[in-house]
């Protein structure tokens, strides 16, 4: 053998794991062949059964737009006020749950054996969490969605005849009250965007790479269901769990590129007069698609990696030049003030059952979780395979607690300077603009305006790009039984339908409201699979050496 | 003339590799040199292995079969790679440089339409590394 401390192979022996002994070979249910000069390998029948279902849904959106949009129109309703309790419910066993981890001997289990390390240095790794965690949702709802609960909240409730409140604000609103709505208003918008997200995502990546890099499982979301299921995993059940996975994610991974584009949309239109419309919309998915096809093809450290260290250069350039040229005592105060007001409304807004404000819980709270939830196995595989070497603990801290920090001084600081231009400087533009315009309209209070809007725009773009692109490489792993070294061009297969379905759904007669009623219905039952996950780590960690 | 070569192996495919294995030997018994087998696999499990370690096990073995087969010195060279289907190709020239192989031999398919937007890894091989490569069709 060659020297090892002198060459960069596998790492020696790396301690012990609790590895689980199965008869199943990762890639024996798989299909391998080739159409004309492209070479697949692809599971049988997971692959089939999204693939087609997919090509079908696309085909039948745009073939019936105006039905199809009565029918995600009726989903949307339905399940919100019927399952709003539940996505409300079970975020908050799954935060309860990481802090469990967090504190029990558990914590001290290392993803990949006791002596493995990490690949990825703490940047490149909070980059790439943040890039593919919420990248353009950041973007998206930075301003407006402080913005949007401090104006409800300050309007105050608003009684329908049939007695339900027709207000959009959350818990009781703050009527009249200007401190105390930008302080519900922050509080909402943190509980969005803080541990409840973070939480989600942390369950799912670590049931990933607890099964496969300690127990030797695939890495696909079946995995996580071997001790409950067993050998049953290889079987339906497991197909089951795989194609909802890929459903979510594809949906999800749709509607923040619906966002993205509607967004970058206004901002061009902003900037250069761009006009706005599903035609220019269409125009830039596809380009931007293509632009991530690139980054598909030059891979997980050449692409993605890459792109999002870039984008983080730039997100922390903007916040950065926002803090200093706004306001910055106000807004670094806000930070601890908000927080602070975050964990006083936590519990009430947090609460499942007997709420008044159903507006605010159904198209708001219920909405995100189920956004968060059919973004999990995307975002939750993507962590998984870059966190090899991390302790259990470190781990659930780093991926809960920091990027929700992170989250809370990203809309502290871009909400809380729309906010102070209503409240101190009567700047009322931003808040009567549409909510993929807010971000714009702020930044147009503030110097270099040209050179803020250009770099908003680039952001959400390349945002879009690494969602686009890791996206693909997920779901080409799910679909591929779990191979990550399936051939290349199922990614781009992946990444251009990605691109499709956000074009047809935002075609469609409901344009984002079709893509957001899909992520709740395809969100509903992923949130049944993450509640078993959550035990399933608890028996797959009672195993190994802690 | 030579005195490492170096082959790069699949382990999952072995069957579309006899003529390359076959060709290494007969050059490594010629020229008496050393022949190193580099292995390329993620860190999550795959259908040859559940974990690096084993996979290494399994490399090494490889290379132990191969020396006995063939009555030659052989060695095994694991890699790990983030990113295997679309890293290949730095890792190998990596493995060039750390084998300190001065001749690489490769399966490579017959080129075919695909080759314009994925080139063969063989090609790529050639076209980068220090070393003398040959590509042997399968």
């Amino acid at each position: 053998m060659t020297d090892d401390s002198e060459n960069q192979g596998i790492p020696e022996p790396e301690g012990e794991v609790a590895l689980i002994e199965t008869d199943y070979e990762i890639g024996q249910d798989n299909v391998d062949g080739s159409v004309g000069p492209f070479g697949f390998d692809i599971h049988n029948p997971v692959f089939m059964i999204s693939g087609l279902s997919i090509v079908l849904f696309v085909f039948y959106t745009l073939a019936l737009p105006e039905q199809s949009g009565v029918v995600f129109s009726w989903l949307f309703t339905t399940v919100t006020t019927s399952f709003d309790w539940f996505f409300i419910g079970a975020a908050n066993i799954f935060v309860l749950f990481c802090f469990l981890l967090i504190v029990t001997p558990y914590g001290r289990v290392r993803l990949g054996g006791a002596d493995a390390t990490p690949d990825y240095s703490y940047i490149g790794w909070f980059a790439m969490l943040f890039a593919a965690g919420m990248g353009i949702g950041l973007m998206f709802y930075g301003v407006s969605e402080p913005m949007s609960h401090f104006s409800s909240s300050f309007g105050g409730v608003a009684m329908g005849e049939d007695g339900v409140r027709t207000d959009w604000a959350p818990l009781g609103g703050a009527e009249g009250d200007q401190v105390e709505a930008v302080r519900l208003g922050m509080a909402a918008t943190i509980f969005h965007w803080g541990l409840h997200p973070w939480a989600i995502y942390a369950v799912v990546a670590l049931s990933l790479a607890l099964f496969s890099y300690n127990k030797g499982l695939p890495l696909t979301i079946r995995s996580a269901f071997y001790p409950i299921l067993g050998e049953r995993v290889w079987g339906w059940w497991g197909h089951v769990i795989d194609t909802l996975a890929v459903f979510a994610t594809l949906f999800g991974l749709a509607t923040s590129l619906g966002f993205g584009a509607t967004q970058a949309n206004a901002g061009l239109n902003e900037l250069f007069g761009v006009p706005t419309g599903s035609t220019t919309e269409v125009i830039l998915i596809s380009a931007i698609t293509a632009v991530a096809l690139i980054s598909v093809l030059r891979g997980l450290d050449g692409g993605v990696k890459v792109l999002s260290e870039i984008n983080m250069g730039l997100a922390i350039a903007l916040l950065i030049f926002v803090l200093l040229v706004g306001p910055t005592l106000l807004l670094l105060t806000g930070f601890v003030d908000y927080l602070v007001a975050y964990v006083q409304y936590l519990p009430q807004l947090a609460n499942p059952l007997g709420r008044e404000d159903v507006n605010f819980t159904q198209g708001w709270t219920a909405f995100y979780w189920a956004w968060w939830i059919s973004w999990s196995p995307f975002v939750g595989m993507f962590i998984a395979r870059v966190s090899r070497g991390r302790t259990v603990r470190e781990f659930v801290i780093c991926v809960l607690l920091i990027p929700s920090l992170v989250c809370v001084l990203w809309m502290s600081v871009f909400g809380g300077i729309a906010i102070d231009q209503v409240v101190s400087d009567g700047y009322t533009v931003a808040q009567e603009a549409a909510l993929e315009l807010k971000l714009f309209k702020m930044l147009d209070q503030l110097p270099l305006v040209q050179i803020t809007s250009l770099i908003g725009i680039v952001l959400v773009i390349v945002f879009f790009v690494t969602s686009s692109d890791s996206g693909s490489l997920v779901i080409d792993t799910i679909t591929a039984g779990g191979k990550v070294d399936a051939p290349v061009p199922q990614r781009v297969f992946w990444c251009v339908f990605e691109g499709a379905v956000a074009i047809v759904l935002l075609l469609s007669a409901g344009g984002l409201k079709s893509l957001q009623s899909m992520v709740i219905s395809t969100g509903l039952p992923f949130t049944v699979v993450l509640l078993m996950m959550c035990w399933a780590i608890w028996k797959g960690l009672s195993t190994e050496a802690h | 003339m030579f005195n490492t070569i170096m082959i790069p192996v699949d382990l999952a495919h072995q069957d579309r590799l006899s003529k390359a294995l076959q060709c290494a030997a007969d050059l490594a018994r010629h020229y008496k040199a050393k022949v190193i087998y580099v292995g390329v696999a993620a860190a999550t499990p795959s259908s040859i292995a559940h974990s690096p370690e084993e996979f290494k096990k399994k490399m090494a073995e490889f290379a132990a079969s191969q020396a006995e087969m063939h009555g030659i010195a052989a060695e095994a060279h694991a890699m790990i790679s983030h990113d295997p289907a679309t890293d290949l190709d730095p890792t190998l020239l990596k493995a060039v440089k750390e084998t300190r192989a001065d001749l690489v031999v490769m399966a490579s398919h017959i080129p075919n339409l695909t080759d314009y937007i994925w080139p063969s890894n063989g090609g790529t091989i050639a076209g980068h590394a220090d070393a003398s490569v040959m590509v042997v069709r399968d």
